[in-house]
């Protein structure tokens, strides 16, 4: 390869990385700027943070945002996984291609239209608007992800296993728990995460689903940045991205070690069945 | 033999409108080793997952040792099986998986250890017990496949195509460690396959299947030397189909278009159209003498034998075997016999 050819990639990956990440960049540098203002470099400081901790409004947002992305996301994992076994191991039971399609719709569905939808479906009942029905929303916006997730993940899982585990004496819900979860755990912990970070950052599902009293973080930060940018939020936002960006390693560092261990090298087993798993 | 361990009666399945069995009764004895052989999709696997549960028959009654196994579930049955894709649970280690019957069962700790490690050595991976299933080749697989399904000491062990992802080499040397488990452990061995050889080199008997029902049910001779049907005689090793009128008179002889072979006659009345199967080995070549005169048209050199095909009319060619070190060249007249109970003779289908 030639020395310009060589140069032309550096050069295209660099592009590439600065049209994603530079933005991001810059703002996670000026959360770190002493002076107030965007366009100006006033030093190193880390006082936009240590205000931050005063500030208990965006505080409460954000321990709503996480309580809300770990129950929401928690509890369409549960039913994601359900579906997707409802999808894979039952056959064509009738109505399933309705089901299907009714699990797929969310992904492409509008979200302005699903918030407003659940804002009418709460209002009609006469349900009061709050941290519950924002865990709804959240809920049902990341099911479907998870659902499309974990098929894929069940339909990798060869489901003669299971079979030879009944074949062994196992019952089907123990040979599930037995033979496929343990296959399945690393689509699981990736699901879960994938559906964490989906409820934190959303904005519009939660505009719509929550009431007074649990504004969440996403929220409280587009309703500041209308009254003009403080440099604090420019914090909050790089400690969100951070956490994001932690949840979303942690997903690839499960994945990693999962085909790492099986493609692990043995020792010159020796037999000692007492240490066996 | 005294009452079977297994019996099947009138067991039918249909898939929409594939019918998958058809009728099928077969008794299988205890300690015996029992192959169902047959072309793909002729039912054999669906039998075999009718006797492990996981198929339902729409008909018919599967009885093992005098219990009717309608409506238990596979996890309650006294019956195991080895899976064509061996199954093995790659998240655990090759131990765990062979205690993982035993543990379903709820044996003791020193229990479990004991029979695995007897079940270690008796599959030759004594070493192996640590080693992840990813880590294995195909033959250690199949052989912890086997240990496994054999650890919770079953009544029957089904077996779905054991040696069908081996090597030919390898498939061999399996054969006989097969048969020697099973000699050792005693138990039914119920085995799939398509493969005639394996069958004729494993079973004690052999239900020949197609389309659904059983063409016939005996050991491997009398599969080989007497087959039933003009299928079982044609699935099962090379054969010539001779077509003629049986003459039963003086030494009973079907009557071709090259001249009258001797055969048994059984029960085929005389004058009736029918044909006879004649293994290519049974046939005996020679240069001169008596018997049917045909040209050598081609031949192919097998190690053991050289089989030939040898044109005995206008529009019949024979293969037939000749023993090692005999030659013929294309072109070659040589003298066809046919010992009277080298055929098999078969009635003309309905």
């Amino acid at each position: 390869m030639s020395a310009a050819a060589a140069w032309a990639r550096a050069a295209t990956l660099v592009a590439g990385f600065v049209f994603l990440y530079a933005p991001i960049v810059v703002l996670a540098v000026m959360s770190f700027n002493a002076s107030r203002l965007v366009s100006v470099w006033g030093g190193f400081s880390t006082k936009w943070y240590a205000a931050l901790l005063q500030n208990a409004q965006l505080l409460h947002s954000a321990k709503i945002s996480l309580a809300a992305a770990l129950a929401s996301a928690a509890i369409a994992t549960v039913l994601g996984l359900l579906a997707a076994v409802a999808l894979a191991r039952f056959g064509g039971f009738r109505s399933r291609l309705l089901f299907f399609g009714a699990v797929h719709a969310p992904l492409v569905l509008p979200e302005v239209v699903l918030g407003l939808a659940l804002l009418t479906c709460f209002v009609a009942l006469g349900v009061g608007r709050g941290f519950v029905t924002l865990v709804i929303g959240h809920v049902t916006l990341t099911m479907c992800f998870m659902t499309v997730a974990l098929l894929a993940a069940l339909r990798d899982c060869d489901p003669t296993l299971e079979e030879a585990a009944m074949d062994l004496g196992a019952t089907p819900p123990e040979a599930f728990a037995r033979v496929a979860l343990p296959q399945l755990a690393p689509a699981i912990v990736t699901a879960f995460l994938l559906a964490f970070t989906l409820s934190l950052d959303d904005l519009v599902i939660a505009s719509f689903a929550t009431g007074p009293g649990a504004t969440t973080l996403p929220m409280r930060i587009y309703s500041q940045v209308r009254l003009g940018v403080s440099p604090q939020i420019n914090a909050i936002s790089t400690l969100l991205l951070a956490l994001v960006a932690v949840s979303l390693g942690l997903a690839a560092l499960v994945s990693y070690w999962r085909t790492g261990r099986n493609l692990r090298v043995p020792k010159t087993a020796s037999h000692s069945p007492d240490k066996a798993p | 033999m005294s009452a079977p361990l297994l019996s099947i009666a009138n067991v039918s399945k249909t898939f929409g409108a594939v019918v998958a069995l058809e009728n099928v009764s077969l008794d299988v004895g205890a300690g015996e080793f029992f192959a169902l052989l047959g072309p793909s999709g002729c039912g054999k696997t669906t039998l075999m997952r009718c006797i492990a549960g996981f198929e339902t028959p729409d008909a018919g009654a599967i009885i093992l040792n005098g219990a009717d196994l309608s409506g238990v579930p596979p996890f309650r049955r006294p019956v195991n099986m080895m899976f064509q894709s061996y199954a093995l649970f790659p998240h655990i280690d090759v131990f765990e998986n062979i205690a993982f019957g035993l543990r379903r069962q709820g044996e003791t700790k020193v229990a479990i250890n004991t029979r695995v490690d007897e079940l270690l050595a008796m599959t030759q991976l004594s070493s192996y017990g640590h080693r992840r299933i990813g880590e294995l080749s195909g033959g250690q697989k199949q052989r912890v496949a086997l240990a496994r399904a054999l650890a919770p000491r079953p009544k029957m062990l089904l077996l779905d195509e054991p040696l069908g992802a081996l090597d030919r080499k390898l498939r061999e040397e399996t054969q006989f460690q097969l048969k020697e488990i099973q000699r050792l452990t005693q138990t039914s061995f119920v085995i799939v396959t398509h493969d005639q050889d394996e069958a004729l080199a494993l079973a004690d008997r052999i239900a020949v299947m197609r389309a659904g029902r059983v063409e016939q049910v005996a050991g491997p001779m009398e599969i080989y030397d007497r087959p039933a049907t003009r299928f079982v005689a044609g699935f099962v090793g090379e054969t010539n189909f001779i077509e003629g009128r049986l003459a039963r008179n003086a030494g009973a002889a079907l009557i071709t278009e090259f001249g009258p072979i001797p055969c048994d006659p059984g029960d085929v009345p005389d004058g009736a159209r029918a044909t006879l199967s004649m293994r290519p080995e049974r046939i005996g070549v020679a240069q001169g003498g008596e018997g049917i005169v045909g040209f050598v048209e081609n031949f192919v050199f097998r190690g053991e034998t050289t089989l030939l095909r040898v044109r005995v009319a206008e529009n019949v060619v024979l293969r037939a075997a000749a023993g090692h070190g005999e030659r013929h060249a294309i072109g070659d007249a040589v003298r066809l016999r046919f010992p009277s109970d080298a055929g098999a003779l078969l009635a003309e289908e309905k």
